[in-house]
């Protein structure tokens, strides 16, 4: 608790510099990183991130001081060079885009770590720390870095800002881009550019492996929140500020634990919690809702399945047993007394004694099921010329989703037909008793 | 005879990792690959601690199942959360190698690996960590003895299951109708490659793994159609890369495995410009001086 009220307070200004430098790196990246994840190049900023090392170590052999300025021009350099790498190599050979990527981001990389170590054991004292580079020192920002870092993060910022409209149709369209006379090329060439400037920049918080999640896995949460690009860059921009400074929280209090990683961390779990829990998108929402449409399928044909049977003796009173049930339509046993239950539940059935009864909702709901099921057939054969025996599979299907609009559009389309294409009366009164 | 050590331990791990790159880089799983040879990290971690040694075989057998885990998870995002299949592998392996970043730092006192060693590995020690028998017999360096298994198991499973594989990887719908699974073969050849890629992690490293899994594949592929021929050329390569890169490294005094990985570059960039069959400057060649047509 201490600690909590230490860090968030802010007083010491090495807290202010780290909670500062990796919320900005974090948001710029996240936002940067919805674009290329909306273009399906969520992996090059994995390459990006590999590219950089070599460009570093290159900096720093021709500038010799470890100068961040120096440092993140050759970054930059060496990781552009990997993106147009990337693309003349898928374009001008038989190798597929993700095999150049790998081959570019470890190549690239092997380069890098042939110079790091080429420096280290070369004696010069000035290349001590030029390694954070592999693994970022999060908590080791300091002012100046800080001062370079931000403004860069903000020029990111900005520069998305001022582009929203022009990525945004790139990102979905890019062909509809083209057909207007946008300039798509050159605006990817500025998308590239602000990847490797987000890269080159959030290194230095959490290092190479790692920079590739905070360009993706912001995005990738937030597209299973919403549809809407503004708000999926706001959601974005929240899960990457709340792992930027949970990060630099976790390594405040526990001074052994890398703040790189744990930003990572913490991001991921938001990922993975909107991946399960996430309204429409996430996968246990969706399991519910097949479950209920699966649900809701079986109850409708039981009901379906009272309402044939009693169409023969005209007796929508009579009580049936399971075992009619199953004689008329094989469902299985377990899966039809669950049915049972639900619709007693819900109350569409009646019970006395073990054996099942429609009841007035029931009735109604069944003979609004068969009805459909005969419109359709009718519409299937008159409308499409399809043979009458072909037509039973689909219509019980299309029976669960026929909207009440669609029911009534058939009704008129059909002329209110008396009887299906098997003879069987299409019931409409709703006031059978 | 350190440097012949050294090169023979690289040549091993480089033909093994090749072979399988083979058919990564046929399937489009070259990332897939990389995100394996990343996540298997939390593995390693875990295995050191609760086998308390290096090389016991419950540690390839936790990696392995690590590695299929991870490929579970690609799938299962990719598949039932309609993630995106790139962005579902940048998310998976960027987690579990985060986590295993973590247990690193938490348990640094007793895990016998640092961050360093797990990214660029360090093949120069080889002729140092020496198998001496119960007997007091000193039979060479252990790594040597490890990446020759993994070699001998990796080429047992390519020749064995090469026309479950050749199939699953070029003809899937075939290889279900004739009764081979595809899913079963999937996950074996992920396994090998996690098993593979835990196996080169302390002479190679993370990322170097991966260079020898798609570099020399990728130059043979440009070389040739033919899936034989194209292992045959990616072995030759794993060799020649490791001698290469040995004398660089010794020429620059630099890391063996970074050199090593350079002149993969290296030597996928010769063949991306001469290759005979659609290399570059054939290409050039072809469009500027069309042959003459015969009338």
């Amino acid at each position: 608790m201490e600690d909590l009220i230490a860090f968030f307070s802010f007083q010491d200004p090495n807290v202010r510099y780290v909670a500062a430098g990796s919320v900005l790196l974090a948001i710029s990246s996240a936002l940067v990183g919805c674009f290329t994840f909306l273009k399906k190049k969520a992996l090059v900023g994995d390459a990006v991130s590999h590219a950089v090392l070599p460009g570093v170590c290159l900096a720093f052999l021709i500038s010799g001081t470890k100068n961040p300025l120096y440092l993140i021009i050759g970054a930059f350099i060496t990781g552009w060079l990997s993106l147009i790498l990337i693309d003349f190599i898928t374009r001008m050979s038989k190798i597929k885009e993700d095999t150049s990527i790998g081959l570019i981001l470890s190549v690239f990389f092997g380069v890098g770590i042939l110079l790091l170590t080429m420096i280290q054991h070369s004696g010069n004292a000035a290349q001590t720390g030029l390694d954070s580079f592999l693994f970022g020192k999060a908590a080791a920002l300091v002012g100046q870095d800080l001062i370079v870092f931000s403004s860069i993060s903000i020029v990111l910022v900005v520069a998305v800002l001022l582009f929203y409209k022009e990525f945004a149709l790139i990102s979905f369209d890019e062909n509809f881009a083209k057909s207007i006379g946008f300039p798509v090329k050159r605006l990817e060439l500025v998308l590239t550019t602000l990847t490797v400037l987000a890269v080159v920049t959030g290194i230095q918080a959490v290092g190479v492996v790692l920079m590739a999640a905070m360009l993706i896995t912001p995005a990738a949460a937030a597209r299973f929140w919403t549809d809407k690009l503004s708000t999926m860059l706001i959601i974005a921009a929240t899960f990457g500020a709340i792992s930027g400074i949970s990060g630099a929280f976790i390594s405040y209090t526990a001074p052994a634990m890398p703040t790189g990683p744990w930003i990572v961390l913490v991001v991921s779990m938001l990922a993975l919690l909107s991946f399960f829990v996430a309204p429409g998108k996430g996968i246990l929402y969706r399991l519910y809702r097949q479950y209920k449409i699966k649900s809701r399928i079986l109850n409708e044909n039981i009901l379906k399945l009272f309402y044939q049977l009693s169409e023969s003796d005209e007796d929508h009173q009579t009580a049936r047993t399971v075992s009619e049930l199953q004689a008329k339509r094989p469902i299985p046993l377990a899966t039809l007394n669950k049915g049972l239950r639900i619709l007693r539940f819900q109350g569409y059935l009646n019970n006395r004694d073990g054996r099942w009864s429609l009841t007035r909702e029931g009735l109604i709901k069944g003979q609004r099921i068969v009805k459909l099921h005969r419109l359709w057939e009718v519409y299937l054969t008159q409308y499409l010329r399809i043979a009458p025996d072909h037509v039973h599979e689909d219509a019980d299907n299309i029976e669960h989703i026929l909207t009440p609009e669609l029911e009534s559009r058939l009704e008129a389309l059909l002329d209110y037909p008396d009887s299906d294409p098997h003879s069987s009366t299409i019931p409409y009164d709703p006031n059978i008793k | 005879m350190d440097a012949f050590y050294i090169i023979a331990t690289g040549s091993f791990v480089a033909i093994a990792c090749g072979l399988l790159g083979c058919f990564l880089i046929l399937r489009k799983m070259a990332m897939v690959g990389d995100a394996i040879s990343h996540a298997v990290l939390p593995g390693i971690v875990l295995a050191f601690l609760l086998s308390g040694s290096r090389d016991s075989v419950t540690m390839l057998i936790g990696a392995g199942l690590i590695g299929v885990l991870t490929t579970f998870l690609i799938e299962f995002f990719h598949k039932k959360g309609n993630l995106q299949s790139d962005a579902a592998i940048g998310v998976t392996f960027t987690w579990l190698f985060a986590l295993g970043v973590i247990l690193i730092s938490v348990y640094a006192g007793e895990v016998d690996l640092d961050q360093d060693c797990v990214l660029h590995g360090e093949i120069a020690y080889v002729p140092l960590d020496l198998w001496i028998g119960a007997d007091g017999i000193i039979y060479g360096p252990r790594p040597l003895y490890v990446a020759a298994a993994v070699l001998v198991v990796m080429l047992l499973f390519v020749v064995l299951g090469y026309k479950e594989l050749y199939l699953t990887t070029f003809d899937p719908a075939f290889a279900s109708a004739i009764g081979i699974s595809t899913a079963v073969w999937h996950y074996l050849l992920m396994s090998a490659v996690s098993i593979t890629t835990v196996a080169s992690f302390e002479s190679v490293g993370a990322i170097l793994v991966v260079s020898l899994l798609i570099a020399p594949p990728a130059t043979a592929y440009l070389l040739t159609e033919n899936l034989k021929v194209m292992m045959l050329i990616t072995a030759l390569l794993g060799i020649l890369v490791s001698v290469t890169g040995y004398y660089l490294a010794v020429a620059l005094d630099g890391s063996i495995a970074g050199a090593m990985s350079t002149m993969a570059g290296v030597f996928f960039a010769l063949a991306f410009v001469f290759s005979p069959s659609g290399g570059l400057l054939s290409r050039v060649f072809k469009s500027n001086h069309p042959l003459p047509t015969k009338q």
